[in-house]
């Protein structure tokens, strides 16, 4: 199979460790991302690996038993190392604080530790069989608080860090499961583009309920308050051995026995279904490049094998989906939801416009749609977020956070430049193709009410004009499907040689426009309508502000003797009524019309000053 | 009271029509060979030929003072001659005899006749049509001869006589405009989105044309095209379907069922009921392009509620039934969904504008650039005449303004002051006509002139309207 249909893959750079062995524990911190290799109890040295060279730390600690779990706190301030079922050692990590180890017991009586989560740079929660127990680190004071603690019957736990929830396991038959919120005190999960909703997902080896022998992901909503409920169910279509990682909000199954991966997308809807039965989005593949057999997968998107010493991180490859999907709709939907997806949509848009296997009208109709779905979306939420910035931060409890531009919202200039612009130039495709897909982008920003950028509107003139299909773009322009704007009046003025009507068209647009009355007056001019031109400042209001010399100018140049005039008359009376006197100031340069006034009308004919 | 006392007036009428080719017939004695059509045919071959003779002497002797432009009319007391070279050396004459007024007289002498010497307006329209339906003259002689060319002239022009009442014709006519159909934005880019659609899916069509209550929305066709195809649709093709309907018979509103789609297609040209095992899959041929490429057409026009779609197809492919379902199928219902769309923008459009804004003028509009005409003058057109709510004396000073214009390039406005009340005002602004009757009795020049422009700033003020 050629290494273009993969679509999920490892990091190239995998944390590599010294693997597991009597002498060399392994722990991996969920939380922190790290890989602790611990040889000889720590007595020979620590390792720590995390995914990025910065968080690597080399120490070495007492050799004080055999080491059951180990994890920093977040930052790497303080580390906290389990040894014995009944406490758990401190060790600080803080320049300039005392490097001493501490100790904390758990408060149960007879309750052992099952395991520890930091849920701050500070802050730590025991979990143990019989409740839980959050604290404070003193590191100063080389001591813990005991901030709350609770009692429950615990089989295991879960601890999901990026929103601070533990999940535990309860009663006897163990089929409670009880969640507990932590309050995030540092926001190291941003919601860029994540669902933002916490799942816990259980397998279910088959299904008691069908006859179905297959294995299936049950998925429940577990929200911040309120009660969970299950929203989703994956089907596996397959049994055996499984394991699942979360990767770029996909749920990730692998599949030991036949050694390849599916994925999942839960916000894909399967629309009539109330509870939301999944079928893989794309079609088994085996991970990229598959090297080692997985032994231990973990729900996040971190893959590792603590025999061959090696830690990648899972990562999905868009690219490829793209010819696994065959339907456009659906492949839009699940590009929008991943995190780099730009470029990849950017290139479906090119594909289904160009060469074989081009889209129909309506597949493009849906996909522009889709784009320009989103892309409203953020835009609301940018203008809300604008307004309320606006009317005072005092106003309304909640600090709104800033919308964050995801990849996915795809803008018009994104469009034009990747697609769009290549697109018209294309020699191979028809043209009634590329104006019936640039009106069919238009139509779609339209539908959501998003003002369409010129530049849109010169590409669809520009195809028209190529074609002389001046009658198709007069028809645009009269529906004002083409938005009025100067830079389009004035595109409209240059195409009057081809076109004559073109003219008409531009002069109603920067009449529409209101804001273009020099602009008029100078096209009017231009084609010596000294008269119109008059006429039409005067309609606005404007004739007090022009400049007589550019009048007369115009009235020189057509030879006409009595339109120079009747234009010279019109100043005049303009001088008359402003200043009191029908004589011209010398800064407004008009002597040489003055002078040839007098030679084709005799100088009786100026105007009298009013004798009062 | 004696009605035989009273005026009686006639209307300008028909006398002859006539199609020559001088070259057709040059020798002595073969004269009846340059005669391709005649009208009225029951006339005596000998006046036929003298007839014809005259013209060709006229026109042959006006060349003289002026070769390039040769004669376009002759106006005598009785009568008026129209001359017109539809192409070269083929030659279209129309005699009409001028309005009269019979005059009664006392003590049983015959009553003095007064013709009356006016502009007619009359304009050789119907020859864009033949155009339309037959293509040119030469065409048809390279196809099939004299014969065929005779042939279709005569088929053609029985047909367009009839339709041709001298007496109505107007203003609109003169102009042959096309009324647009004002439409939103959004549900204009929704019929292209499937006038592209449905070109792209069915690529046999060549030319697609949408109208909505006879106006137009959009035009694939070149505008002289559209222009004669919009002439033939509203005064022809569409008055001839709507008849039936305004009388309650064959009732269009019975839904078809495609799939499971309800809707209200039907075909206006072809096939009357695609059911029907007998239906034929002819449709009318149309010639456009006739300057550079000359492209024979099959013109499908397809109807749903008020929305009609003209459908144009090389005439070389040959329509089966297959196709003609599959139109149906795929127009059909998205036709009866755009219809109803349209139907309700339109209704929205009307209330938001409000009952003020319906215009109290009456005018006639005009753009020379997009042939766009809107007139709150006339009602609806019919096949036979078309309806105006003001007196046909008004309708003529329109007329006279009109050809006043026409004589010069520059902006001119006219105020006349009829003799029943009204005023009449004409305005030309660039390439813009635009006439309007006011009914103010004491109204002096000046507050004329202020009303014709609060007009045009409420209803022109998107145009560059030149006051």
């Amino acid at each position: 199979m050629s290494e273009e249909h993969y679509y999920l893959e490892l990091c190239e750079n995998p944390v590599q460790f010294e693997n597991a062995s009597s002498v060399n524990n392994v722990f991996f911190d969920e939380a922190n991302k790290q890989v602790f290799a611990v040889r000889s109890g720590g007595a020979t040295g620590v390792v720590v690996k995390g995914p990025e060279d910065k968080s690597s730390v080399a120490f070495r600690m007492d050799d004080k038993g055999e080491v059951k779990c180990i994890k920093f706190s977040i930052g790497n301030k303080i580390l906290a190392v389990q040894r014995t079922p009944k406490s758990v050692d401190f060790i600080n990590f803080i320049p300039d604080y005392p490097h001493l180890e501490f100790s904390q017991e758990c408060k149960m009586k007879n309750a052992s530790i099952l395991g520890f989560c930091w849920t701050n740079w500070n802050e730590i929660v025991f979990i143990t069989d019989q409740g839980i127990e959050f604290y404070q680190v003193l590191p100063d004071k080389r001591s813990l608080k005991l901030l709350k603690s609770q009692s429950i019957n615990v089989n295991w736990y879960m601890y999901c860090p990026e929103t601070a929830v533990i999940l535990l396991s309860t009663t006897f038959q163990g089929n409670v499961l009880q969640p507990f919120a932590f309050k995030v005190s540092v926001v190291h999960f941003v919601s860029n583009g994540s669902y933002g909703q916490l799942y816990v997902m259980y397998l279910k080896h088959h299904s008691r309920t069908t006859d179905s022998p297959c294995a299936e992901v049950i998925l429940y909503q577990l929200p911040r308050e309120g009660s969970c409920k299950k929203t989703n169910v994956l089907k596996l279509n397959t049994t055996g051995k499984f394991a699942l990682n979360v990767v770029d909000n996909l749920v990730v199954v692998h599949h030991q026995s036949t050694q390849t991966s599916i994925i999942f997308d839960i916000k894909l809807r399967e629309p009539d279904c109330a509870l939301n039965v999944h079928q893989p989005v794309l079609p088994p593949r085996s991970i990229h490049p598959y090297r080692i057999p997985l032994t231990g997968c973990l729900t996040c998107s971190v893959c590792s094998s603590s025999v061959s010493g090696y830690q990648w991180y899972l990562q999905v490859k868009l690219p490829p989906t793209v010819n696994l999907l065959q339907d456009k709709g659906k492949l839009i939907d699940f590009l929008l939801r991943r995190r780099d997806c730009k470029m990849v949509i950017l290139s479906v848009c090119s594909q289904m416009l160009n060469g074989e296997d081009k889209g129909s009208l309506p597949v493009v109709a849906t996909v522009f749609d889709k784009l320009n779905q989103v892309f409203k979306e953020y835009l609301e939420a940018e203008q809300t977020y604008t307004v309320a910035m606006e009317s005072g931060p005092s106003r309304g409890s909640t600090a709104r956070e800033r919308p964050v531009r995801t990849q996915a919202v795809i803008d018009q200039s994104d469009m034009y430049t990747h697609v769009l612009s290549s697109f018209t130039e294309k020699k191979d495709v028809s043209h009634k193709f590329i104006i019936a897909v640039l009106m069919e982008y238009i139509r779609s920003l339209n539908q959501v009410q998003i003002t369409v950028q010129h530049y849109l509107y010169e590409l669809v003139i520009k195809t028209l004009v190529h074609h002389s299909l001046f009658y198709m773009l007069h028809q645009f322009l009269q529906y004002h499907v083409l938005s009025d704007s100067k830079p389009l009046a004035c595109l409209l003025l240059s195409l009057e040689g081809t076109y004559p009507a073109a003219h008409q068209l531009s002069l109603d647009m920067l009449k529409r426009l209101s804001t273009a009355n020099d602009e008029i007056v100078e096209v009017l001019l231009s084609k010596q309508q000294v008269l119109g031109a008059l006429r039409f400042i005067r309609s606005v209001g404007g004739n007090d502000n022009i400049s007589a010399r550019k009048f007369l100018d115009a009235a020189l140049q057509t030879a006409d003797q009595m339109l120079f005039y009747t234009i010279f008359r019109f100043f005049e009376q303009r001088n008359l009524r402003l200043r009191g006197s029908p004589s011209f100031n010398p800064g407004e340069h008009c002597e040489e019309h003055v002078v040839y006034f007098k030679q084709v009308f005799g100088e009786q004919a100026l105007m009298k000053q009013a004798t009062v | 009271m004696a009605s035989g006392m009273q005026e009686k007036q006639y209307t300008p009428s028909l006398l002859s029509f006539f199609v020559y080719n001088p070259s057709f017939g040059s020798r002595e004695g073969e004269e009846e060979k340059k005669i391709l059509f005649y009208h009225p045919s029951e006339v005596e071959k000998n006046e036929k030929i003298r007839n014809v003779g005259l013209c060709e002497a006229i026109v042959q002797f006006t060349r003289t003072f002026c070769p390039t432009k040769p004669a376009k009319s002759l106006h005598t007391q009785k009568n008026r001659q129209f001359f017109f070279e539809a192409e070269d050396s083929f030659w279209i004459v129309m005699v009409v005899r001028n309005p009269m007024v019979e005059k009664p007289n006392k003590d049983g002498r015959p009553p003095t006749i007064e013709y009356q010497e006016e502009e007619i307006l009359v304009r050789l329209n119907l020859l864009h049509l033949l155009f339309l339906f037959n293509g040119t003259f030469g065409r048809a002689m390279e196809a099939g001869g004299v014969e065929l060319l005779m042939q279709k002239l005569d088929k053609f022009f029985y047909r367009y006589l009839q339709t041709l009442h001298l007496q109505s014709c107007d203003l609109l006519d003169v102009f042959g405009g096309i009324a647009f159909f004002p439409l939103d934005k959004m549900t204009y880019l929704k019929i292209q989105s499937f006038v592209n659609r449905v070109e792209e899916s069915l690529s046999l069509i060549k030319y697609t044309a949408f109208l909505y209550n006879d106006q137009l929305i959009w035009s694939g066709l070149e505008q002289d095209d559209m222009r004669i195809l919009y002439k033939y649709l509203t005064t022809s093709l569409f008055p001839r379907h709507s008849e039936p309907e305004l009388a309650g018979r064959d009732s269009p509103l019975r839904p078809e069922v495609a799939g499971n789609l309800l809707h209200y297609g039907r075909f206006l040209t072809g096939p009357a009921n695609l059911k029907d095992p007998e239906a034929k899959f002819r449709f009318p041929r149309i010639f456009v392009n006739t300057e550079d490429s000359y492209e024979e057409l099959h013109l499908i026009v397809y109807k749903a509620m008020s929305a009609a779609v003209c459908f144009m197809i090389s005439a070389s492919v040959e329509l089966t039934r297959e196709f003609c379902e599959q139109l149906d199928g795929l127009v059909g219902p998205q036709l009866t969904l755009l219809a109803s769309d349209i139907c309700e923008q339109y209704n929205v459009n009307r209330r938001i504008s409000g009952p003020d804004k319906e215009p109290q003028f009456k005018f006639i509009y005009f753009n020379h650039m997009n042939l766009a005409e809107k007139s709150t003058i006339h009602m609806r057109k019919t096949a036979s005449v078309s309806l105006t709510s003001v007196h046909p004396d008004l309708m003529k000073i329109l007329g006279d303004i009109n050809c006043d214009f026409a004589r010069v390039d520059e902006d001119e406005e006219i105020i006349v002051k009829a003799m029943t009340d009204y005023w009449v005002v004409g305005k030309k602004s660039d390439q813009r006509e635009l006439y309007v009757i006011l009914n103010q009795k004491n109204a002096n020049l000046i507050e004329v002139n202020e009303e014709v422009k609060r007009l045009c700033a409420t209803q022109f003020n998107n145009i560059f309207f030149l006051d």
